[in-house]
């Protein structure tokens, strides 16, 4: 019996029987859907992550406050007040591997114009605050460093904020809107940006003056966090150490204590990140890996069912000259032609799932060719190994016992 | 080419069951030429489907020895008894053993298909010329289920003679099947055999093996007769029957 006559034969044999054929693989469809569709989402995601990062700079440094223990319990960093805008310029003053400094400072309020009102967050900055984090003004103009002395009630805006304020499309330039209760000029309006790799709306922003939301509201003369931005992605982690002895200078750390703030990388940002979603894509793929293996033996439960129904066929075959490697070889067809067919319709399962999800969350679309080979493979052991048994079974059915079986 | 096509000599068959021994077959010879039309009866227990087991290459003797068409089977391997009786034997069975949902021309093939020496191509054309010998020419394409007993069994005749065998066992084939039918289908063996088929005919009714020209007799494990005698035309009887009452 050659290969076409094997293939024929078993396919003919699973047509006879197409629901509990398809029944049958819907363990594997369902196995390998997921697994093709999870690791595609988790490439997905990662690559997004990564593109994302990448556009705002891998030579971005963030100077956080550290997180604080008071006799053992953890409070945060909101405590920590040591960081000051001053930080910033020296750092500027005296690393060679920093180009532009800035110190932030946060806050939250609503912003009112007219009738309409919304709730939004704004950032305070100098007058490289938008270089570092590379964001461009769509129209208007960024504040000067004249408006930082003079913590000038100015401000530039995101396009969600202006789109909730001037629902009719009005220009918002030199508009006076208020956040919270400080009235602010807007002079200029922000590119929009879209998500973060967090979800949140990079748009929904107002930029002030550091000084301005310092002084004027939130009368503090500590600052939230500095961003730096490295000559060079090269000299990025040289950068790190640099800021890291200036701050401990300036913040009079004695030798052998803790620091009080935390510099970070985008780069290591991104790597954490990325240990995230690989964990979540490692987890997920294996639950779906556990629903092949229930598939799997779903294929050989069905196939110990076929070969004791069909006995007399097997006997049929034996006496007219099957050999019991053709009986052998036609069962293992069966269940291999089963696994694979379950698996061509779970790549394509698979391959839907990931680009409806790439689709909603406007991540990249990404089909590894490794992954769907390896499926592929995967399934045809998976054939072999679940339909052994049964296979075997039914080559060692006695004939004569085989022919008279009801 | 042997004119003696099955010949076996003290041919013996123990089986165990549980500790004792059943002697099954307890020394049985004869050889059947080429030619012959031969009925092997026997109530059961007699041992007659002991000897058709083995006749047929599905089981082996325990003691003796039996050549078919020169070949010894004594101590071959599973495979090659596998192609002894794909090469060598045509069974018909009571119960016709057809493949079901598969089409006549199908279920003819099929022996081809474990036959290596015979071409991919030629498979149809030899299937069909099986089937036309059988009168079923224009039933070729119908599934079992869409023919009647007669129609089945005549499927599962053509399916013996595809490949060509030497000798044509039969167990019981007319035993599902009423007396019209029956004697339709012996007389189909006789003009296989009257075109030069060796045919051994298992059965236990004295009537069907009347159409045959010898007859072996088995009890308990020996052969008790072995006579030749004139054979009646089935062709004969079936026209000697009232017309048909079925409807």
């Amino acid at each position: 019996m050659n290969i076409a006559d094997l293939i024929k034969i078993s396919w003919r044999a699973l047509l006879r029987n197409k629901t509990r054929a398809l029944l049958t693989m819907l363990g594997i469809i369902i196995g390998i859907g997921s697994v093709i569709g999870m690791v595609s989402i988790g490439q997905s995601s990662s690559q997004s992550i990564n593109d994302q990062i990448s556009e705002m700079g891998t030579n971005l440094i963030m100077v956080m406050r550290k997180a604080e223990r008071s006799g053992g319990v953890n409070i945060g960093s909101d405590s920590v007040q040591t960081m000051r805008a001053s930080d910033a310029d020296a750092i500027l003053a005296g690393s060679k591997n920093v180009i532009m400094a800035s110190p932030m400072v946060a806050s939250a309020g609503q912003i009112v114009y007219g009738s309409q009102n919304w709730p939004g967050s704004i950032q305070g900055g100098n007058s490289s605050y938008l270089a570092i984090n590379k964001r461009n003004i769509s129209s208007g103009a960024n504040f000067t460093e004249n408006d930082v002395k003079q913590a000038a009630k100015v401000c530039l805006i995101g396009t969600t904020v202006r789109d909730n304020i001037f629902p009719n499309g009005e220009n918002p330039l030199g508009k006076i809107i208020r956040f919270g209760k400080i009235p602010m000029k807007i002079i200029g309006v922000l590119e929009s940006k879209g998500q973060n790799q967090m979800g949140q709306d990079q748009d929904d922003i107002v930029i002030a003056p550091y000084t301005t939301v310092q002084k004027r509201m939130l009368a503090v003369n500590y600052v939230h966090m500095i961003f730096a931005s490295a000559a060079s992605e090269d000299v990025a982690y040289a950068a790190v150490s640099d800021i890291e002895n200036i701050l401990r200078k300036e913040h009079r750390i004695k030798a052998g204590k803790d620091n009080d703030f935390e510099v970070r990388t985008q780069q290591q940002i991104l790597e954490i990140m990325g240990s995230i979603t690989g964990i979540l894509t490692l987890l997920l793929t294996a639950v779906a890996a556990i629903s092949l293996l229930v598939g799997g033996i779903g294929i050989m439960n069905i196939m110990y069912v076929t070969v004791t129904e069909r006995t007399r066929e097997i006997g049929l075959r034996m006496a007219v000259g099957g050999k019991n490697s053709d009986i052998l070889m036609q069962f293992l067809a069966e269940s291999t032609i089963l696994s694979l067919a379950g698996g061509i319709i779970g790549i394509f399962l698979g391959v839907g799932l990931a680009f409806g999800a790439s689709y909603a969350l406007n991540w990249p679309f990404i089909v590894s060719l490794g992954s769907v080979a390896i499926s592929f493979l995967v399934c045809a052991l998976i054939g072999i190994f679940f339909g052994w048994y049964p296979a075997r079974k039914a080559a060692n059915l006695d004939p004569i016992n085989a022919l008279r079986y009801e | 080419m042997n004119d003696e096509i099955i010949k076996v000599t003290d041919l013996r068959r123990v089986f165990k069951v549980g500790s004792e021994n059943v002697h099954a077959l307890k020394g049985v010879s004869f050889e059947i030429k080429r030619g012959e039309f031969v009925s092997i009866m026997g109530t059961s227990g007699s041992g007659k489907s002991t000897l058709l087991n083995i006749l047929g290459c599905l089981d082996t003797p325990t003691g003796g020895e039996y050549k078919i068409d020169g070949i010894s089977v004594g101590e071959r391997s599973k495979d090659d008894l596998a192609v002894i009786r794909n090469r060598k034997i045509g069974f018909v069975f009571q119960s016709y053993n057809l493949l079901a949902r598969t089409t006549a021309l199908e279920n003819v093939e099929l022996p081809l298909l474990y036959n290596s020496s015979v071409p991919v191509g030629e498979r149809r054309d030899r299937a069909v010329a099986a089937l036309k010998q059988v009168g079923l020419a224009d039933r070729m394409f119908h599934t079992p289920n869409q023919l009647s007993g007669g129609q089945q069994q005549r499927v599962a005749i053509a399916r013996a003679l595809v490949n060509d065998p030497v000798i044509i066992l039969a167990d019981e084939a007319t035993g599902n099947l009423d007396t019209r039918t029956s004697y339709e289908i012996m007389s189909l063996f006789q003009e296989l055999n009257n075109a030069g088929k060796t045919i051994a005919f298992v059965t236990h009714e004295p009537d069907i093996a009347a159409f045959t020209k010898r007859k072996i007799m088995l009890r308990d494990g020996h052969i008790i007769r072995d006579e030749k005698a004139e054979s009646l035309s089935a062709r004969a009887a079936l026209e000697a029957l009232p017309p048909s009452d079925d409807y």
